[in-house]
Protein backbone atom coordinates (compact mmCIF):
# COMPACT_ATOMS: atom_id res chain seq x y z
CA UNK A 1 0.00 0.00 0.00
CA UNK A 2 2.95 2.09 -0.40
CA UNK A 3 3.62 2.46 3.29
CA UNK A 4 7.29 1.11 4.76
CA UNK A 5 6.60 -1.96 6.82
CA UNK A 6 7.77 -0.60 9.64
CA UNK A 7 5.77 2.48 9.56
CA UNK A 8 2.60 1.68 11.72
CA UNK A 9 0.81 5.06 11.13
CA UNK A 10 1.30 7.47 8.52
CA UNK A 11 -1.46 10.36 7.51
CA UNK A 12 -0.35 12.90 4.70
CA UNK A 13 -1.91 15.89 4.43
CA UNK A 14 -5.04 15.51 6.73
CA UNK A 15 -7.69 17.84 7.05
CA UNK A 16 -10.50 17.72 9.73
CA UNK A 17 -13.23 19.65 10.34
CA UNK A 18 -15.64 19.62 13.58
CA UNK A 19 -18.44 22.09 13.09
CA UNK A 20 -17.34 25.75 11.72
CA UNK A 21 -13.19 25.14 13.09
CA UNK A 22 -10.78 23.34 11.15
CA UNK A 23 -8.93 21.16 13.92
CA UNK A 24 -6.23 19.73 11.75
CA UNK A 25 -5.50 21.11 8.01
CA UNK A 26 -2.64 19.64 6.11
CA UNK A 27 -1.10 17.42 9.16
CA UNK A 28 1.61 15.11 8.37
CA UNK A 29 2.70 11.89 10.91
CA UNK A 30 4.74 9.14 10.76
CA UNK A 31 4.99 7.10 13.71
CA UNK A 32 7.82 4.00 13.53
CA UNK A 33 6.16 0.63 15.29
CA UNK A 34 7.40 -0.28 18.34
CA UNK A 35 7.95 3.12 19.68
CA UNK A 36 5.83 5.04 22.47
CA UNK A 37 5.26 8.33 20.87
CA UNK A 38 4.12 11.12 23.15
CA UNK A 39 1.85 13.34 22.01
CA UNK A 40 1.95 17.02 23.90
CA UNK A 41 0.02 20.35 23.89
CA UNK A 42 -2.70 22.26 25.27
CA UNK A 43 -6.82 21.25 25.24
CA UNK A 44 -8.02 22.11 21.89
CA UNK A 45 -4.64 21.88 20.07
CA UNK A 46 -5.96 18.53 17.61
CA UNK A 47 -4.88 15.66 20.04
CA UNK A 48 -7.50 14.06 20.72
CA UNK A 49 -9.48 14.79 17.19
CA UNK A 50 -5.76 13.15 15.45
CA UNK A 51 -6.12 10.24 17.58
CA UNK A 52 -9.73 9.67 16.74
CA UNK A 53 -8.65 9.69 12.92
CA UNK A 54 -6.09 7.25 13.82
CA UNK A 55 -8.25 4.92 15.07
CA UNK A 56 -11.07 5.70 12.54
CA UNK A 57 -14.06 7.17 14.43
CA UNK A 58 -13.48 10.75 13.17
CA UNK A 59 -14.71 11.94 9.85
CA UNK A 60 -12.23 13.36 7.82
CA UNK A 61 -12.12 15.80 5.36
CA UNK A 62 -9.38 15.06 3.13
CA UNK A 63 -5.96 13.76 2.72
CA UNK A 64 -5.09 10.06 3.68
CA UNK A 65 -4.44 8.21 6.83
CA UNK A 66 -2.74 4.81 7.27
CA UNK A 67 -2.19 2.08 10.17
CA UNK A 68 -0.33 -0.54 9.72
CA UNK A 69 -0.33 -0.24 6.03
CA UNK A 70 -4.52 -0.06 5.98
CA UNK A 71 -7.06 3.11 5.97
CA UNK A 72 -7.48 4.01 9.04
CA UNK A 73 -10.66 2.43 10.87
CA UNK A 74 -11.07 0.02 8.10
CA UNK A 75 -12.41 -4.01 8.73
CA UNK A 76 -8.90 -5.57 9.77
CA UNK A 77 -7.98 -3.27 11.76
CA UNK A 78 -10.29 -3.12 14.19
CA UNK A 79 -9.01 -6.23 16.50
CA UNK A 80 -5.61 -4.58 15.47
CA UNK A 81 -5.85 -1.23 17.20
CA UNK A 82 -6.55 -0.25 20.84
CA UNK A 83 -7.93 3.06 21.87
CA UNK A 84 -8.77 4.60 24.86
CA UNK A 85 -11.13 7.68 24.46
CA UNK A 86 -10.38 11.02 27.52
CA UNK A 87 -13.51 10.00 29.01
CA UNK A 88 -13.57 6.84 30.34
CA UNK A 89 -16.14 4.51 28.14
CA UNK A 90 -17.42 1.34 29.81
CA UNK A 91 -20.33 0.36 31.49
CA UNK A 92 -20.81 1.70 35.02
CA UNK A 93 -23.51 -0.71 35.70
CA UNK A 94 -21.63 -4.13 35.09
CA UNK A 95 -18.37 -5.21 37.65
CA UNK A 96 -14.85 -4.59 36.43
CA UNK A 97 -15.25 -7.95 35.20
CA UNK A 98 -18.14 -8.47 32.95
CA UNK A 99 -17.09 -5.39 31.53
CA UNK A 100 -13.88 -7.24 30.18
CA UNK A 101 -15.38 -9.81 29.48
CA UNK A 102 -17.90 -8.57 27.32
CA UNK A 103 -15.34 -6.37 25.06
CA UNK A 104 -13.35 -9.76 25.11
CA UNK A 105 -16.15 -11.57 23.88
CA UNK A 106 -16.22 -8.69 21.11
CA UNK A 107 -12.72 -8.64 20.35
CA UNK A 108 -12.86 -12.74 20.02
CA UNK A 109 -9.71 -12.15 22.52
CA UNK A 110 -9.15 -15.50 24.84
CA UNK A 111 -11.00 -15.51 28.51
CA UNK A 112 -7.61 -15.72 29.88
CA UNK A 113 -6.88 -12.24 28.58
CA UNK A 114 -9.97 -10.51 31.03
CA UNK A 115 -7.67 -11.10 34.34
CA UNK A 116 -4.55 -10.48 32.89
CA UNK A 117 -5.26 -7.08 31.51
CA UNK A 118 -7.36 -6.52 35.09
CA UNK A 119 -3.66 -7.17 36.61
CA UNK A 120 -2.16 -5.23 34.29
CA UNK A 121 -3.88 -2.10 35.37
CA UNK A 122 -3.68 -3.18 39.62
CA UNK A 123 -7.32 -3.65 39.53
CA UNK A 124 -7.70 -7.59 40.42
CA UNK A 125 -8.75 -6.58 43.99
CA UNK A 126 -11.91 -4.57 42.50
CA UNK A 127 -12.70 -6.81 40.07
CA UNK A 128 -16.27 -7.97 41.31
CA UNK A 129 -16.93 -4.15 42.03
CA UNK A 130 -19.28 -2.07 40.15
CA UNK A 131 -17.74 0.44 37.41
CA UNK A 132 -19.57 2.67 38.58
CA UNK A 133 -19.06 2.71 42.32
CA UNK A 134 -15.05 2.87 41.62
CA UNK A 135 -13.26 6.39 42.29
CA UNK A 136 -12.27 7.83 38.96
CA UNK A 137 -8.70 7.14 38.42
CA UNK A 138 -10.17 3.41 38.96
CA UNK A 139 -12.54 4.24 36.68
CA UNK A 140 -10.77 5.48 33.59
CA UNK A 141 -8.15 1.68 34.22
CA UNK A 142 -11.25 0.08 33.69
CA UNK A 143 -11.31 1.69 30.26
CA UNK A 144 -7.39 1.21 29.64
CA UNK A 145 -7.41 -2.28 30.82
CA UNK A 146 -10.29 -3.15 27.92
CA UNK A 147 -7.55 -1.39 25.42
CA UNK A 148 -5.13 -4.08 26.34
CA UNK A 149 -7.51 -7.15 25.22
CA UNK A 150 -6.30 -9.51 22.67
CA UNK A 151 -2.91 -8.37 22.15
CA UNK A 152 -3.42 -5.21 19.75
CA UNK A 153 -0.43 -3.98 17.91
CA UNK A 154 -1.25 -0.37 17.85
CA UNK A 155 -2.34 1.48 21.23
CA UNK A 156 -4.12 4.70 21.00
CA UNK A 157 -4.21 6.22 24.56
CA UNK A 158 -5.96 9.66 24.30
CA UNK A 159 -4.72 11.02 28.20
CA UNK A 160 -4.55 7.53 29.89
CA UNK A 161 -2.86 8.68 33.17
CA UNK A 162 -5.42 11.81 33.90
CA UNK A 163 -6.03 11.90 37.77
CA UNK A 164 -4.09 9.00 38.66
CA UNK A 165 -1.23 8.84 41.63
CA UNK A 166 1.62 9.25 41.09
CA UNK A 167 3.08 6.15 41.62
CA UNK A 168 0.10 4.44 39.57
CA UNK A 169 1.42 6.65 37.26
CA UNK A 170 4.60 5.90 37.32
CA UNK A 171 3.38 1.68 37.08
CA UNK A 172 1.30 2.77 33.57
CA UNK A 173 4.37 4.46 32.27
CA UNK A 174 6.44 1.48 33.01
CA UNK A 175 4.00 -0.94 31.46
CA UNK A 176 3.54 1.69 28.27
CA UNK A 177 7.32 0.75 28.26
CA UNK A 178 7.16 -2.75 28.24
CA UNK A 179 4.57 -3.00 25.88
CA UNK A 180 6.65 -0.54 23.23
CA UNK A 181 9.74 -3.13 23.76
CA UNK A 182 7.66 -6.44 22.65
CA UNK A 183 6.75 -4.24 19.39
CA UNK A 184 3.22 -2.51 20.26
CA UNK A 185 3.13 1.13 19.07
CA UNK A 186 1.84 3.30 21.29
CA UNK A 187 0.86 6.93 20.76
CA UNK A 188 0.14 8.56 24.29
CA UNK A 189 -1.60 11.74 24.49
CA UNK A 190 -1.30 14.04 27.41
CA UNK A 191 -1.37 17.73 28.56
CA UNK A 192 0.97 17.31 31.50
CA UNK A 193 4.53 18.22 30.51
CA UNK A 194 6.46 16.37 32.63
CA UNK A 195 4.59 13.39 31.44
CA UNK A 196 6.92 14.13 28.26
CA UNK A 197 9.89 13.05 29.95
CA UNK A 198 8.57 9.24 29.73
CA UNK A 199 8.29 9.47 26.27
CA UNK A 200 10.94 8.31 23.77
CA UNK A 201 9.75 10.81 20.80
CA UNK A 202 7.54 14.20 21.62
CA UNK A 203 4.93 15.63 19.23
CA UNK A 204 4.25 18.77 20.23
CA UNK A 205 1.06 20.12 18.93
CA UNK A 206 -0.79 23.57 18.67
CA UNK A 207 -3.84 24.87 17.13
CA UNK A 208 -3.71 21.65 14.96
CA UNK A 209 -0.26 21.89 13.67
CA UNK A 210 3.21 20.18 14.95
CA UNK A 211 4.62 22.68 16.83
CA UNK A 212 8.22 20.37 17.58
CA UNK A 213 8.48 16.67 16.87
CA UNK A 214 11.83 15.63 18.84
CA UNK A 215 13.42 13.09 21.26
CA UNK A 216 13.08 15.32 24.78
CA UNK A 217 16.92 15.29 25.26
CA UNK A 218 17.36 17.22 21.52
CA UNK A 219 14.35 19.35 22.08
CA UNK A 220 15.82 20.78 25.32
CA UNK A 221 19.29 21.34 23.49
CA UNK A 222 17.19 23.25 20.56
CA UNK A 223 15.90 25.28 23.16
CA UNK A 224 18.40 25.34 25.75
CA UNK A 225 15.60 24.77 28.56
CA UNK A 226 15.56 22.46 31.53
CA UNK A 227 12.31 20.62 31.08
CA UNK A 228 9.70 19.70 28.76
CA UNK A 229 7.40 22.72 29.78
CA UNK A 230 10.07 25.55 29.23
CA UNK A 231 10.61 23.83 26.01
CA UNK A 232 6.88 24.25 24.88
CA UNK A 233 6.67 27.89 26.17
CA UNK A 234 10.22 29.11 24.37
CA UNK A 235 8.47 27.16 21.25
CA UNK A 236 5.61 29.15 21.23
CA UNK A 237 7.73 32.33 21.83
CA UNK A 238 9.45 31.97 19.04
CA UNK A 239 6.60 30.57 16.42
CA UNK A 240 4.57 34.28 17.89
CA UNK A 241 7.63 36.37 17.41
CA UNK A 242 8.05 34.92 14.14
CA UNK A 243 4.37 35.25 13.14
CA UNK A 244 4.95 39.16 13.94
CA UNK A 245 8.16 39.34 12.61
CA UNK A 246 6.29 38.07 9.07
CA UNK B 1 -22.19 -9.73 11.50
CA UNK B 2 -21.25 -12.29 14.30
CA UNK B 3 -23.23 -14.46 16.20
CA UNK B 4 -20.52 -14.37 18.98
CA UNK B 5 -20.65 -10.40 19.12
CA UNK B 6 -24.74 -10.45 18.79
CA UNK B 7 -24.82 -12.75 21.66
CA UNK B 8 -22.60 -11.78 24.19
CA UNK B 9 -24.24 -8.43 23.58
CA UNK B 10 -27.47 -9.72 24.47
CA UNK B 11 -25.85 -11.45 27.61
CA UNK B 12 -24.23 -8.23 28.34
CA UNK B 13 -27.51 -5.67 28.12
CA UNK B 14 -29.08 -8.72 30.41
CA UNK B 15 -26.08 -8.35 32.88
CA UNK B 16 -26.85 -4.62 33.43
CA UNK B 17 -29.95 -5.65 33.77
CA UNK B 18 -29.14 -7.63 36.51
CA UNK B 19 -27.66 -5.23 38.85
CA UNK B 20 -30.63 -3.69 38.96
CA UNK B 21 -33.34 -5.31 40.38
CA UNK B 22 -35.59 -2.56 40.87
CA UNK B 23 -35.92 -1.89 37.05
CA UNK B 24 -36.59 -5.80 36.79
CA UNK B 25 -39.51 -5.15 39.38
CA UNK B 26 -40.83 -2.63 37.91
CA UNK B 27 -40.64 -4.30 34.25
CA UNK B 28 -42.44 -7.72 36.12
CA UNK B 29 -44.82 -6.42 38.14
CA UNK B 30 -46.40 -3.10 37.38
CA UNK B 31 -48.12 -4.24 33.84
CA UNK B 32 -49.95 -6.88 36.14
CA UNK B 33 -50.62 -4.17 39.17
CA UNK B 34 -51.92 -2.14 36.43
CA UNK B 35 -54.21 -5.31 34.55
CA UNK B 36 -55.71 -5.15 38.37
CA UNK B 37 -56.46 -1.67 38.48
CA UNK B 38 -58.06 -1.96 34.88
CA UNK B 39 -60.08 -5.08 36.44
CA UNK B 40 -61.23 -2.97 39.67
CA UNK B 41 -62.20 0.42 37.37
CA UNK B 42 -64.85 -2.36 35.18
CA UNK B 43 -65.33 -4.32 38.57
CA UNK B 44 -64.58 -7.27 36.66
CA UNK B 45 -66.71 -6.70 34.18
CA UNK B 46 -67.55 -7.09 30.21
CA UNK B 47 -65.32 -4.14 29.40
CA UNK B 48 -62.31 -5.95 31.08
CA UNK B 49 -62.48 -8.63 28.94
CA UNK B 50 -62.61 -6.45 25.89
CA UNK B 51 -59.85 -3.73 26.82
CA UNK B 52 -57.56 -6.35 28.93
CA UNK B 53 -55.81 -8.05 25.75
CA UNK B 54 -55.36 -4.56 24.00
CA UNK B 55 -53.52 -3.38 26.71
CA UNK B 56 -51.47 -6.35 27.04
CA UNK B 57 -50.23 -4.99 23.22
CA UNK B 58 -49.74 -1.68 24.93
CA UNK B 59 -47.71 -2.26 28.09
CA UNK B 60 -44.57 -4.48 26.08
CA UNK B 61 -44.40 -1.42 23.76
CA UNK B 62 -44.40 1.22 25.85
CA UNK B 63 -42.45 -0.20 28.81
CA UNK B 64 -39.64 -1.45 26.01
CA UNK B 65 -39.64 1.77 24.02
CA UNK B 66 -38.75 3.31 27.24
CA UNK B 67 -36.02 1.04 28.22
CA UNK B 68 -34.50 0.85 24.94
CA UNK B 69 -34.30 4.50 23.76
CA UNK B 70 -32.49 5.49 27.10
CA UNK B 71 -30.21 2.41 27.53
CA UNK B 72 -29.12 3.16 23.55
CA UNK B 73 -28.83 6.76 24.73
CA UNK B 74 -26.49 6.11 26.69
CA UNK B 75 -24.23 3.91 24.96
CA UNK B 76 -23.86 6.93 22.94
CA UNK B 77 -23.92 9.54 25.02
CA UNK B 78 -20.47 7.46 27.60
CA UNK B 79 -18.86 6.41 23.93
CA UNK B 80 -19.64 2.91 25.20
CA UNK B 81 -21.02 2.92 21.20
CA UNK B 82 -17.69 4.64 19.62
CA UNK B 83 -15.95 1.90 20.98
CA UNK B 84 -17.73 -0.81 20.17
CA UNK B 85 -18.39 0.10 16.77
CA UNK B 86 -14.14 0.53 16.43
CA UNK B 87 -13.93 -2.63 17.52
CA UNK B 88 -15.39 -5.58 15.19
CA UNK B 89 -19.10 -4.93 16.35
CA UNK B 90 -21.54 -4.89 13.17
CA UNK B 91 -24.15 -2.59 13.45
CA UNK B 92 -26.82 -5.61 13.52
CA UNK B 93 -24.67 -7.58 16.46
CA UNK B 94 -25.74 -4.23 18.44
CA UNK B 95 -28.93 -3.75 17.33
CA UNK B 96 -29.80 -7.50 17.22
CA UNK B 97 -28.14 -7.89 20.64
CA UNK B 98 -30.81 -5.23 22.25
CA UNK B 99 -33.82 -6.98 20.46
CA UNK B 100 -32.44 -10.16 21.81
CA UNK B 101 -32.20 -9.17 25.35
CA UNK B 102 -35.30 -6.96 25.47
CA UNK B 103 -37.23 -9.67 23.91
CA UNK B 104 -36.74 -12.18 26.16
CA UNK B 105 -37.90 -9.88 28.88
CA UNK B 106 -40.83 -9.16 27.09
CA UNK B 107 -41.56 -13.00 26.64
CA UNK B 108 -41.30 -13.06 30.62
CA UNK B 109 -43.19 -10.13 30.96
CA UNK B 110 -46.11 -10.95 28.82
CA UNK B 111 -46.48 -14.15 30.28
CA UNK B 112 -46.65 -13.17 33.73
CA UNK B 113 -49.11 -10.00 32.70
CA UNK B 114 -51.41 -12.63 30.85
CA UNK B 115 -51.27 -15.44 33.81
CA UNK B 116 -52.34 -12.89 36.11
CA UNK B 117 -55.08 -11.33 33.77
CA UNK B 118 -56.54 -15.58 32.26
CA UNK B 119 -55.96 -16.82 35.80
CA UNK B 120 -55.94 -14.61 38.24
CA UNK B 121 -58.72 -11.89 37.29
CA UNK B 122 -60.17 -14.13 34.52
CA UNK B 123 -60.24 -12.57 31.56
CA UNK B 124 -61.84 -14.11 29.39
CA UNK B 125 -60.68 -14.08 25.43
CA UNK B 126 -62.30 -16.24 22.81
CA UNK B 127 -58.80 -17.09 21.37
CA UNK B 128 -55.79 -18.93 23.38
CA UNK B 129 -53.89 -17.38 25.34
CA UNK B 130 -50.51 -17.85 24.03
CA UNK B 131 -51.26 -16.31 21.30
CA UNK B 132 -51.88 -13.12 23.51
CA UNK B 133 -48.35 -14.00 24.81
CA UNK B 134 -46.79 -14.31 21.16
CA UNK B 135 -48.47 -11.23 19.85
CA UNK B 136 -47.31 -8.76 23.28
CA UNK B 137 -43.61 -10.11 22.54
CA UNK B 138 -43.93 -8.76 19.02
CA UNK B 139 -45.33 -5.39 20.14
CA UNK B 140 -42.13 -5.49 23.00
CA UNK B 141 -39.86 -6.14 19.92
CA UNK B 142 -41.68 -3.16 18.53
CA UNK B 143 -40.64 -0.75 20.91
CA UNK B 144 -37.80 -1.65 21.21
CA UNK B 145 -37.27 -1.23 17.00
CA UNK B 146 -38.51 2.21 17.70
CA UNK B 147 -36.33 3.01 21.04
CA UNK B 148 -33.45 2.34 19.18
CA UNK B 149 -34.02 4.89 16.40
CA UNK B 150 -35.35 7.42 18.28
CA UNK B 151 -32.45 7.72 20.50
CA UNK B 152 -30.58 9.21 17.67
CA UNK B 153 -32.27 12.18 17.69
CA UNK B 154 -32.38 12.94 21.59
CA UNK B 155 -28.72 14.54 22.85
CA UNK B 156 -30.28 13.81 26.79
CA UNK B 157 -32.55 11.60 28.96
CA UNK B 158 -35.06 13.91 28.92
CA UNK B 159 -35.31 14.91 24.99
CA UNK B 160 -35.85 11.34 24.90
CA UNK B 161 -38.08 11.31 27.64
CA UNK B 162 -39.97 13.67 25.67
CA UNK B 163 -40.63 11.05 22.42
CA UNK B 164 -43.54 8.71 24.53
CA UNK B 165 -45.70 11.48 24.99
CA UNK B 166 -44.86 12.68 21.15
CA UNK B 167 -44.85 9.24 19.51
CA UNK B 168 -46.58 6.63 21.99
CA UNK B 169 -49.39 8.79 23.41
CA UNK B 170 -50.66 9.63 19.20
CA UNK B 171 -50.53 5.81 18.49
CA UNK B 172 -52.58 4.92 21.49
CA UNK B 173 -55.48 7.23 20.71
CA UNK B 174 -55.56 6.01 17.24
CA UNK B 175 -54.74 2.58 17.97
CA UNK B 176 -59.16 1.83 18.05
CA UNK B 177 -59.08 1.18 22.06
CA UNK B 178 -60.93 4.39 22.86
CA UNK B 179 -63.05 4.58 19.37
CA UNK B 180 -62.99 1.72 16.85
CA UNK B 181 -60.91 2.96 14.37
CA UNK B 182 -63.60 1.77 11.68
CA UNK B 183 -65.35 4.63 13.86
CA UNK B 184 -62.63 7.64 13.57
CA UNK B 185 -63.78 10.63 12.46
CA UNK B 186 -62.10 12.46 8.51
CA UNK B 187 -58.22 11.90 8.03
CA UNK B 188 -58.19 9.99 11.70
CA UNK B 189 -59.07 6.53 10.20
CA UNK B 190 -55.65 7.04 7.28
CA UNK B 191 -53.53 7.79 10.12
CA UNK B 192 -54.45 5.26 11.75
CA UNK B 193 -53.54 2.84 9.22
CA UNK B 194 -50.07 3.72 9.37
CA UNK B 195 -49.52 3.76 12.69
CA UNK B 196 -47.56 -0.05 14.03
CA UNK B 197 -49.75 0.15 17.56
CA UNK B 198 -53.25 0.10 15.26
CA UNK B 199 -51.91 -3.57 14.11
CA UNK B 200 -50.78 -4.73 17.47
CA UNK B 201 -54.21 -3.54 19.05
CA UNK B 202 -56.14 -4.80 15.90
CA UNK B 203 -54.54 -8.60 16.57
CA UNK B 204 -55.37 -8.60 20.12
CA UNK B 205 -58.94 -7.44 19.37
CA UNK B 206 -58.55 -11.08 16.89
CA UNK B 207 -57.93 -13.03 19.74
CA UNK B 208 -60.05 -11.45 22.13
CA UNK B 209 -63.13 -12.26 19.85
CA UNK B 210 -62.74 -15.41 17.76
CA UNK B 211 -61.60 -18.62 18.86
CA UNK B 212 -59.34 -19.77 15.95
CA UNK B 213 -58.07 -15.86 15.48
CA UNK B 214 -55.61 -15.83 12.61
CA UNK B 215 -53.02 -12.55 13.54
CA UNK B 216 -50.72 -13.50 11.12
CA UNK B 217 -51.19 -10.56 8.75
CA UNK B 218 -51.58 -8.23 11.60
CA UNK B 219 -48.75 -9.54 12.77
CA UNK B 220 -46.45 -9.09 9.89
CA UNK B 221 -47.19 -5.54 9.84
CA UNK B 222 -45.78 -4.92 13.01
CA UNK B 223 -42.86 -7.50 12.26
CA UNK B 224 -42.34 -4.97 9.16
CA UNK B 225 -42.38 -1.20 10.66
CA UNK B 226 -40.08 -3.31 13.63
CA UNK B 227 -37.67 -4.39 10.51
CA UNK B 228 -38.09 -1.08 8.76
CA UNK B 229 -36.78 0.70 11.97
CA UNK B 230 -33.93 -1.33 12.80
CA UNK B 231 -33.25 -0.55 9.17
CA UNK B 232 -33.36 3.40 9.94
CA UNK B 233 -31.32 2.54 13.28
CA UNK B 234 -28.73 0.87 11.93
CA UNK B 235 -28.45 4.29 9.56
CA UNK B 236 -28.38 6.01 12.58
CA UNK B 237 -25.02 4.38 13.91
CA UNK B 238 -22.67 5.71 12.71
CA UNK B 239 -18.80 4.17 12.68
CA UNK B 240 -17.20 7.64 11.87
CA UNK B 241 -18.54 10.99 13.38
CA UNK B 242 -18.26 14.59 13.05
Amino acid sequence: MGTAPDIAVRARGLRVVRGERTVLDDFDLEVRQGTLTGLLGPSGSGKSTLMRAIVGVQKVAGGTIEVLGQPAGSKPLRHRVGYVTQSPSVYGDLTVRQNLWYFAKVLGAPSTDVDRAIEQVDLTSHAHQLVGRLSGGQHSRVSLATALLGEPEVLVLDEPTVGLDPVLRVELWGLFHRLAESGVTLLVSSHVMDEAERCERLVLLREGAVLADDTLPDLLARTGTADAEQAFLKLIERADSEVKES
Amino acid sequence: MSPRITIATSARVLMQLRHDPRTIAMLLVVPSLLMSLLWWIYDGGRMFDLIGPALLAIFPFLVMFLVTSIATLRERTTGTLERLLAMPTGKLDFLLGYALAFGAVALVQATLTATVAVGLLDMRATGPTWILVAVAVFDALLGVALGLFVSAFAATEFQVVQFMPALILPQFLLCGLLVPRAELPGILEPISDVLPLSYAVDAMLEVQAVAEPSVTGDVAVVVGFSLALLALGAATLRRRTP
